[in-house]
C-alpha cells in the first residue's frame, strides 16, 4: 500500500474510533434528524398536506438537513486537534501533512451515511415508499456523498479558523438553518418574494430537488447536473481553503 | 566533531515581538543539551523551528545534517518531538495511542502491537494500557506522550518542558528515560525552567533570555562564572559581625544573615568562626553554599 494511503487509513481509523466513543455526538446526530422527521410528518404534515403525501416530499429534505448538520460537526474535532499538542505531533512526523484532515473528513462521510440510513429506515417504517430504481438510488447516493464531502471540507476550514472546539460547534447551527430557507420542507414558490429569491438560488435547493427527483424515480437531468456542479464547486473551495489554512500554520 | 543541531543567525518575529534574534546554537551528536530560560525567552519557538513546525524569518538551521526548511522530510525521519502540550489522544486507550504512533512510523500491524506492549511496560503503564487516556493522571499522560515519541528510537529528540507540572515520581521516571536515551547515543535537546533539571541531565546548558543566548557551557563552567562557595552565618547582631569581618561580608537584612566568600575548606570555616568568637559575636547557625545554576541565571539576567 502506498505510504500516503496507509497514513490516511491509520488516521481514518483514529477518527472513526472518536466517533464511536463520543456517544453523545453520535446520538444527537441520529436522534435529531429522526425527531425532526417525526415532527414534520406528524405535527406539521397534516396542516401542510392533509392528503398524507407530505412524507414523500419531506424525506429528502430531512436527509439533507441531517447530512449538513452531521458534516458541519467535523469542525469540532478539527478545532480540538488544532488547540492541543496533537497537531504538532502529526506535523512533525514524516507523513502526508493533510492525512489528519482526510481522516476527519472520511469519518464524517461514514458517520453521516450511517445516520442517513437510520433516518431512511424510520421513514420506511412509517410508510415512505419511494419509486426509485437501483440506478436512481445509486445516483442519489452519489449526489449525497458529493454534498457531504463539500460540507465536511467547509467544516474543516471552519475548524481550522476557530480558536476553540466550542467556537467551532457554532458552524453546525448555521448549516442547520440553511435547509429551512430552501425547498427542503415546503416548495419555494409558497414563500414571500424576498425569501424566494434566496431559497430558489441557494445550493441546497438544487441538491434537495435532485435527490427528491431521483428518489421519486423521475429525475431531472438539469437539476442533477446543477446539484453536482454546486457541490463540486463548494468542495473545491472547501478543500482549497482547508489546504491553504493548514499550510499557513507553517509560517507562524 | 559531529553536530546534530546547528543553527546560525536564526531569527523569528511575531508581529512587533522579536522572539529569536540571530540565534547561533550547536549541539554535539549524542549529547544532552538543555535550553534554560524564563517564559517568553524563545525556547519553544526555537524547538518548533528545529522540529519543522515553523519556518524561521531569517537564518538557517540543520538537524541531523539536513536543512529544516528545504529538507523537512529528511529531518522528520530523524527526529521525535514531545511538545509542551501533550499530544496524547484522550479518546484512545494507551495501547491504541502507541499502536497509532507506531503505525505512523511505518510499523506493520503486528509489530506495532508488540512495540506498544514493550513501551507500556517500560513506562510503567502496562496496567493502564486498555484504559482511555482521558482517565490518566497528568504524570501518566506525560509518560505516554514520551513513549509515543520513542516508538522508533530517534536520532534527535526534542523535549519541550518535559516535566513542567509533574509530580516528583513522574519527573524521576522522565529523567531516567532521558538518561537512558543519552546512554544509547540519542541527541537530546530539552527546554526547561528548572535549573535542577538542566544540572541533572545536561552535558551542556545554554541560558536563553529574550531571544538570545546569554551564556552557555557545561553546568560546572557556568557555576564557576560566579564567585566560589560562600559561608552563610545567621547572626542576631549583624552590625557587630560586619564590624569584625569588614568589606568582604555581605548583609542580608531580610534573612538576618551575613555571607562571606570562602574556599569551602573546614580550616577556613573554623578560622572564620574563631575570629567571630574572639570578638564576642554570637553565631546561631552556619551553612556553606555552593553556587547553583539559579545564582548564575539570576546574576546574568539581572544586568
Amino acid at each position: 500500500m502506498p505510504a500516503a494511503i496507509l497514513d490516511a487509513s491509520v488516521l481514518i481509523g483514529r477518527s472513526l474510533r472518536h466517533t464511536r466513543r463520543a456517544l453523545d455526538t453520535l446520538l444527537i446526530g441520529v436522534l435529531l434528524p429522526v425527531m425532526i422527521l417525526l415532527l414534520f410528518v406528524y405535527v406539521f404534515g397534516g396542516a401542510i398536506d392533509p392528503g398524507g403525501r407530505y412524507l414523500t416530499y419531506v424525506v429528502p429534505g430531512i436527509v439533507l438537513l441531517c447530512a449538513g448538520y452531521g458534516a458541519a460537526g467535523t469542525a469540532v474535532p478539527v478545532a480540538a486537534d488544532m488547540t492541543t499538542g496533537a497537531i504538532d505531533r502529526f506535523r512533525s512526523l514524516p507523513i502526508l501533512r493533510s492525512a489528519v484532515l482526510v481522516g476527519h473528513v472520511t469519518a464524517s462521510i461514514v458517520r453521516n451515511l450511517v445516520s442517513t440510513a437510520l433516518v431512511l429506515l424510520v421513514a420506511f417504517a412509517i410508510g415512505y415508499r419511494p419509486g426509485a430504481d437501483p440506478g436512481q438510488w445509486l445516483a442519489a447516493l452519489g449526489v449525497l456523498v458529493l454534498y457531504l464531502l463539500a460540507m465536511s471540507w467547509l467544516a474543516v476550514c471552519f475548524g481550522l479558523l476557530a480558536s476553540s472546539a466550542e467556537g467551532a460547534s457554532s458552524f453546525s447551527f448555521v448549516i442547520l438553518f440553511l435547509p429551512y430557507l430552501s425547498s427542503a420542507f415546503v416548495p419555494v414558490d409558497t414563500m414571500p418574494a424576498v425569501l424566494r429569491g434566496f431559497a430558489a438560488h441557494q445550493p441546497l435547493t438544487p441538491v434537495i430537488e435532485a435527490i427528491r427527483g431521483l428518489l421519486a424515480g423521475a429525475p431531472d437531468g438539469g437539476t442533477v447536473a446543477l446539484a453536482a456542479a454546486w457541490s463540486a464547486g463548494l468542495l473545491a473551495l472547501g478543500y482549497g481553503a482547508a489546504t491553504y489554512l493548514f499550510g499557513r500554520r507553517a509560517r507562524r | 566533531m559531529v553536530y546534530d543541531i546547528n543553527s546560525s543567525r536564526l531569527s523569528k518575529r511575531y508581529g512587533a515581538t522579536e522572539v529569536l534574534r540571530g540565534l547561533d546554537l550547536t549541539v554535539r551528536a549524542g549529547s544532552v543539551f538543555a535550553l534554560l530560560g524564563p517564559n517568553g525567552a524563545g525556547k519553544t519557538t526555537l524547538v518548533r523551528i528545529l522540529a519543522t513546525l515553523v519556518e524561521p524569518d531569517a537564518g538557517r538551521a540543520t538537524v541531523a545534517g539536513h536543512d529544516v526548511v528545504r529538507e523537512r522530510r529528511r529531518v522528520q525521519e530523524a527526529i521525535s518531538l514531545t511538545g509542551q502540550h501533550t499530544a496524547v489522544d484522550e479518546l484512545l486507550t494507551g495501547t491504541e495511542n502507541l499502536v497509532m504512533a507506531a503505525r505512523l512510523r511505518r510499523f506493520g500491524r503486528r509489530d506495532a502491537r508488540r512495540r506498544a506492549a514493550e513501551l507500556l511496560d517500560e513506562f510503567d503503564l502496562a496496567a493502564a494500557g486498555h484504559r482511555l487516556a482521558r482517565t490518566y493522571s497528568g504524570g501518566m499522560r506525560r509518560r505516554l506522550d514520551l513513549a509515543m515519541s520513542l516508538v522508533r528510537a530517534p536520532r534527535v529528540l526534542f523535549l519541550d518542558e518535559p516535566t513542567t507540572g509533574l509530580d516528583p515520581r513522574s519527573r524521576q521516571t522522565t529523567w531516567d528515560a532521558v538518561a537512558a536515551l543519552a546512554r544509547a547515543g540519542v541527541t537530546v535537546l530539552l527546554t526547561t525552567q528548572y535549573l535542577e533539571e538542566a544540572d541533572q541531565l545536561a552535558d551542556r546548558v545554554a541560558l536563553l533570555d529574550r531571544g538570545a543566548i546569554i551564556a552557555d557551557g557545561t553546568p560546572d563552567e557556568l557555576k564557576a562564572r560566579l564567585a566560589g562557595d560562600r559561608v552563610e552565618l545567621a547572626v542576631p547582631e549583624a552590625a557587630a559581625a560586619l564590624a569584625v569581618l569588614g568589606a568582604r561580608a555581605a548583609h542580608d537584612a531580610a534573612r538576618g544573615t551575613v555571607t562571606v566568600p570562602t574556599d569551602g575548606s573546614a580550616a577556613a570555616v573554623r578560622a572564620l568562626l574563631n575570629t567571630l568568637d574572639t570578638h564576642g559575636v554570637r553565631v546561631d547557625r552556619v551553612a556553606v553554599h555552593r553556587p547553583t545554576l539559579d545564582d548564575v541565571f539570576l546574576t546574568l539576567t539581572r544586568g
